[in-house]
């Protein structure tokens, strides 16, 4: 056991834990009084930290178990990164059915934070591909859940940040791919009335359909952006002399092509270098380049769905104090206005977001605590500079649920326990699920005291 | 010439590293521990990654009885078995020095079960005038420390019993290669104080596949711990026996 600090994604908090690292899929459990599984610690708060308590790294159980290789269908040890799955299915024309930002995420998180993409709108979350699930119980017994097999569990599972047990196994039902190029094309909107135009304009949409928000932008420009909207290549879209067998997405010719891990930010940034006039002059310049690309372009699959993974520690940009991902969804019927009330309070309070993000969300899954809904989901980068910060995160909150929203526990790290029973209605029957599995609450996480996750528990 | 390998041990971080490093390397694979559980976990994801062949068994170090009808089913099931790397062992702990029952096992382990499977190896490689053993030792073998010394001498023998066989199996072109670790980044060693230095299995594994393709019979890895232990077994004995080490 190693006590060590440790943090998410976002750099904050940092919290010292008590540190298993099991190698063997027998050892992966602890009979610790609170116990939260931990993959990559890609979420950017506190959901996979415990504080003084006992966190299990599953990094080292990440064997690729069975590949069924015509119908498309992989069972895994959840500790693999989705970057080891992409290596070994994308050759065999697989790709993932869901996928977030980053691929150097494990498969046991996606499924833990029934994570979403782009392409939510067509295919739903993480959670709506998965088959079945081992999962291992607080007394070390393993069970199997699925749609059909203790279905309740399986819902409980999906979105329930590992609060239900520890994910030893996942069977995923993979997409084929005709290569490994996306055909991608972008539509530049010069306010956010038009950028939801774009986002609601069939003759626009694509499988994958994401907008990038210029934060700085206000007034008259507030919500200008770029609906970027893409999909896999098919085969008569790819220029002669691409091989169709090249599933290498670093070799895509005409396209930008980099080697993996080229880049690392190698300290923290100063945190004055992320300023209003740095972020606006690159947004300005980033909506202008990247607004021209109106006729369909091909890139790699790598550069479409992971631009940040090409810079390692990209998290360090941030500067020392870390930063909080604000992550909400607001529904069809208000998003409009919320995202609109959303965006001018973060322009008034000139903290800048370098990344804003615009997505639609299609219908509520199976998961009781998934976050996603039918409608729109806004995503902001934001620094901590100062505590102001948890001010304004506050009032952002009480916009999302006057709107009839939520915020995504996997980017949380500051959320009320009151503000997530309001925004998490389904809190309730997944606590009956939780009662009967754990009723002891053995599987917390400074999330779940954070949320007071549990504590009804009898 | 495609390798066939045997690794023993096949477990743990450091030999699971080597396995992958073999196994992109286009080797097919024995794969061998305790552990049938973890064997197959092991196999299934080489094969995976890397699409070769991973075949498995039950082998046990302590139980030397077995050692010779296991190399024979292992030979049975891979007849161009071309290597074998000797990757078992087990740390034990502080408690080993003062309690010989736990003491005996370390060193049954790391030594006498090594000295038996690896006999049954050389008879099988030095009439075929081919192949190789890499034997994982440690650095913990090159100086007796009182935090560790009953797993170092375990660690000292089995270094100097692959020196002796290296003298034995050279005229028959069999080679013989000592691998040095220092610290690594496993089970072993996680959560332990004072460790520094710590290199990731994967990448001793690595280095563990190319030390065949290069000419050196004993390999530190990192290569800098040669020079670690260069001082360390200078630091003359009235001095050393005042460290706490």
């Amino acid at each position: 056991m190693l006590v060590t600090p440790l943090s998410g994604w976002g750099r904050y908090p940092v919290q010292s834990c008590e540190v298993e690292r099991p190698e063997r899929y027998a050892d992966l459990y602890s009979d610790a009084a609170s116990v939260i599984a931990r993959g990559q610690g890609r979420s950017y708060g506190d959901a996979a930290l415990n504080e003084n308590r006992r966190v299990l790294l599953t990094e080292r159980v990440n064997r690729l178990l069975e590949l069924d290789a015509d119908n498309g269908v992989l069972r895994a040890e959840a500790g693999v990164t989705l970057a080891e799955i992409l290596e070994v299915i994308a050759p065999h024309g697989w790709f993932l059915p869901v996928t977030p930002g980053t691929k150097f995420v494990s498969l046991g998180g996606c499924v833990a934070a029934d994570v979403h993409g782009k392409n939510h709108h067509h295919d739903g979350s993480f959670g709506d591909h998965v088959a079945a699930i081992e999962l291992i119980l607080a007394d070390g017994s393993r069970v199997a859940c699925s749609p059909a097999e203790n279905a309740e569990l399986f819902r409980a599972t999906l979105g329930g940040m590992g609060l239900t047990g520890i994910i030893g196994e996942v069977t995923l039902r993979l997409i084929p791919i005709a290569s490994s190029h996306m055909m991608v094309r972008h539509h530049a909107a010069a306010d956010l009335e038009q950028l939801f135009q774009h986002l609601q304009n069939p003759a626009l949409d694509d499988r994958y359909t994401v907008a990038w928000i210029d934060s700085m932008a206000g007034g008259a420009q507030l919500g200008r952006g770029i609906a970027m909207c893409g999909h896999h290549a098919a085969k008569e879209e790819l220029p002669v002399g691409l091989s169709l067998s090249s599933f290498n997405s670093e070799e895509l010719a005409g396209g930008r092509s980099r080697k993996k891990h080229a880049r690392a930010i190698p300290f923290d940034f100063p945190a004055w270098m992320m300023n209003p006039f740095s972020i606006g002059a690159f947004n300005a310049f980033y909506y202008r380049r990247e607004g021209k690309r109106q006729q369909p372009f091909l890139t790699g699959y790598d550069s479409y769905f992971y631009p940040l993974d090409a810079i390692g520690q990209w998290n360090r940009m941030y500067g020392k104090r870390g930063f909080v991902q604000y992550q909400c969804v607001i529904p069809d019927a208000t998003a409009f206005d919320g995202i609109k009330a959303l965006l001018q309070e973060l322009s008034g309070s000139h903290r800048p977001s370098f990344l804003a993000v615009l997505k639609r969300l299609g219908a509520q899954g199976r998961g009781l605590l998934s976050f996603p809904m039918a409608g729109y989901t806004l995503a902001l980068d934001l620094p901590i500079r100062d505590d102001g910060l948890f001010a304004l995160l506050d009032r952002l909150d009480e916009t999302v649920l006057r709107h009839g929203g939520r915020v995504y526990l996997a980017k949380d790290a500051r959320l009320s326990a009151e503000s997530f029973r309001a925004m998490y209605p389904r809190y309730g029957e997944w606590l009956k699920i939780k009662n009967a599995v754990d009723p002891q609450n053995r599987f917390s996480s400074s999330l779940s005291r954070r949320l007071r996750i549990g504590e009804e528990l009898s | 010439m495609s390798e066939a390998v045997l690794i023993l041990g096949a477990t743990s971080a450091i030999a699971r590293a080597t396995a992958a490093a073999f196994a992109a390397r286009g080797a097919a694979l024995y794969l061998a521990s305790r552990d049938l559980d973890e064997l197959e976990r092991i196999s299934a994801d080489l094969h995976l990654r890397h699409g070769v062949e991973v075949r498995y068994g039950l082998f046990d170090a302590e139980a030397t009885e077995t050692h010779e009808a296991f190399l024979q089913a292992v030979i049975k099931a891979m007849p161009d078995l071309s290597g074998v790397v000797v990757a078992f062992g087990y740390l034990g702990d502080q408690q080993a020095a003062r309690d010989f029952k736990l003491g005996a096992k370390v060193i049954a382990s790391n030594f006498t079960g090594a000295a038996s499977i690896l006999s049954y190896c050389a008879n099988y490689f030095e009439p075929l005038k081919h192949g190789f053993i890499i034997g994982i030792s440690s650095v913990a073998g090159d100086r007796g420390r009182q935090s560790n010394y009953v797993y170092g001498a375990a660690k000292g023998a089995l270094s100097l019993y692959l020196q002796g066989l290296r003298n034995r199996l050279f005229a028959s072109g069999v080679r013989v290669i000592t691998v040095k670790p220092g610290f690594v980044d496993t089970a072993m060693t996680f959560g332990l104080p004072g460790l520094f230095l710590v290199a990731s299995p994967q990448a001793i594994g690595e280095r563990i596949a190319r030390a065949l393709d290069k000419s050196a019979d004993v390999v530190y890895l990192p290569w800098f711990w040669r020079y670690i232990m260069l001082i360390i077994q200078h630091i003359p004995e009235p001095i050393f026996k005042r460290l706490k080490l």
